[in-house]
């Protein structure tokens, strides 16, 4: 949230820089079973977003002091490459990954039935290929894809998505520039079955008013979302 | 309660259950959350959970109803040991009096001395089986904690000295096997190996080179094959 300061980011129209409606989602495409050797895996294209998620597991819990008595443990491991974004960034784990990794574990703790493999662990690890806005989201909800595509016992999926405000305009999936110089972000991860909400960040400022309108873009956007979802994951069928 | 309203029981009547509408909804794919209709009058099976009078399902696969049992055959699975298994496992590590096995569950499994394949010394376990040999051993014990002992002890236990090992997901050694066995017969006489199947879902086969590489193709074709589901949208 640098401040949009004099930037134009919507115009007179209400369209956006890329010539998008405020509430719409960039394009999406999901790809499962993309890493052979996983349990299972998922390539998701959000916007100019490229996230590639392996799941491995459930295995047993290395070390010993991770393990818990009564369920399994979520190893979550989000990492940008050093080539995703034009500013070369710098190998290995740093303060956002970390943060990153951990909210995601949570969310997902949600709606994986951890109980029924105690004393072991499920590895995910999240891989940032080209990263624009909300990687963040895309990660969670690749991450949900590729849980479900390893045959993972889940009570739902996660969609995740992020709105914000741009030019005190609260729009839907903000992409790189509205998320520089933007005034607000605000990513959700929701439960579409049930519309239950399993991760909630915000960034920025945003009056009661404008928080409902992010939050409703939110929530339409997840089931545009998980629609595809399903579609990836029934691959064409019924 | 929004959802992808695909498979709904409660729209088909359970007396066409025999070649009715149900049948014919065999195979529907079914995603994590989606919701397979009320829950009364039917159990939840494999794959499948009570929410609120209503069926839902936990994994990604094909829905299946059996009588009044609905549960969902998963695309992938992990093997879950059960006490009399026949299981191929590797060795991963070893006390003085002690292996640990991993026979592809999530919870390794142990292989005491005294149900080893030999006679040990305190100590000696590295000289009978060292760690990264594999075994054919049978599931003795899984405990509440879902931890398990093997065995050794039984007829065709044993260390594997020679040929390859394979593996595909367990819940299609059903496929593998065939009716009767008969898929496995012919396999075997047209590859000339000797194939023993594990239910974790590991393959032992023993032979010719070319016979090996012809079981290792059908495995990766039965594997595909399985899962054909899930692609680009």
């Amino acid at each position: 949230m640098g401040g949009y300061g004099d930037v134009q980011m919507i115009d007179e129209k209400g369209l956006r820089m890329d010539g998008r409606k405020p509430g719409d989602v960039r394009p999406i495409t999901i790809e499962t079973g993309v890493v052979p050797v996983a349990d299972g895996s998922c390539r998701m294209t959000w916007g100019t977003n490229e996230v590639i998620v392996a799941v491995y597991g459930p295995m047993e819990a290395h070390p010993r002091k991770i393990q818990r008595q009564d369920r399994a443990v979520l190893d979550v491991t989000y990492n940008m490459a050093p080539f995703s974004t034009t500013d070369r960034i710098r190998p290995g784990f740093n303060r956002r990954s970390r943060e990153i990794s951990k909210v995601t574990a949570d969310a997902l703790e949600s709606v994986v039935l951890l109980e029924l493999y105690p004393r072991s662990k499920i590895r995910i690890s999240i891989e940032i290929v080209s990263a624009e806005a909300g990687t963040r989201c895309v990660g969670l909800t690749a991450a949900s894809v590729a849980l479900a595509d390893a045959g993972i016992p889940m009570t739902d999926l996660v969609v995740s998505v992020a709105s914000g405000k741009i030019n005190d305009v609260v729009v839907c999936d903000l992409n790189k520039e509205e998320d520089n110089y933007g005034e607000a972000d605000l990513p959700m991860g929701v439960l579409p079955n049930t519309g239950e909400l399993v991760f909630l960040q915000m960034d920025g400022d945003l009056s009661p008013d404008e928080f409902k309108q992010a939050w409703d873009y939110n929530m339409d956007a997840a089931m545009e979302v998980h629609k595809l979802m399903v579609d990836a994951l029934k691959g064409g069928e019924n | 309660m929004k959802g992808c309203p695909v498979a709904r029981l409660d729209t088909m009547s359970r007396e066409s259950s025999a070649d009715g509408p149900r049948d014919s909804r065999r195979a529907l794919v079914v995603v994590p959350g989606e919701d397979l209709g009320v829950s009364e009058g039917y159990e939840a099976g494999h794959g499948v959970l009570v929410v609120d009078g209503r069926l839902k399902s936990t994994k990604q696969g094909r829905m299946n109803t059996k009588g009044s049992t609905v549960s969902v055959e998963p695309l992938h699975t992990t093997y879950m040991p059960r006490p009399g298994d026949l299981v191929i496992g590797h060795i991963e590590g070893c006390t003085n009096n002690i292996w640990f096995v991993d026979i592809g569950a999530p919870f390794n499994s142990i292989l005491p001395m005294s149900l080893g394949p030999a006679k040990v010394e305190f100590g000696g376990t590295r000289k009978i089986l060292d760690i990264g040999d594999s075994i054919l051993c049978r599931v003795q014990e899984v405990e509440e904690t879902h931890q398990s002992v093997v065995t050794m002890k039984g007829l065709g236990l044993r260390k594997i000295r020679s040929g390859a090992l394979d593996d595909v997901d367990p819940h299609l050694l059903g496929r593998l096997i065939g009716k009767g066995g008969n898929f496995l017969r012919d396999l075997k006489l047209e590859s000339e190996c000797r194939i023993v199947v594990a239910e974790n879902g590991r393959l032992w086969i023993d032979g010719g080179l070319d016979g090996i590489f012809k079981v290792r193709n059908c495995l990766k074709e039965i594997s595909l094959e399985a899962r054909q589901v899930g692609g680009v949208n």
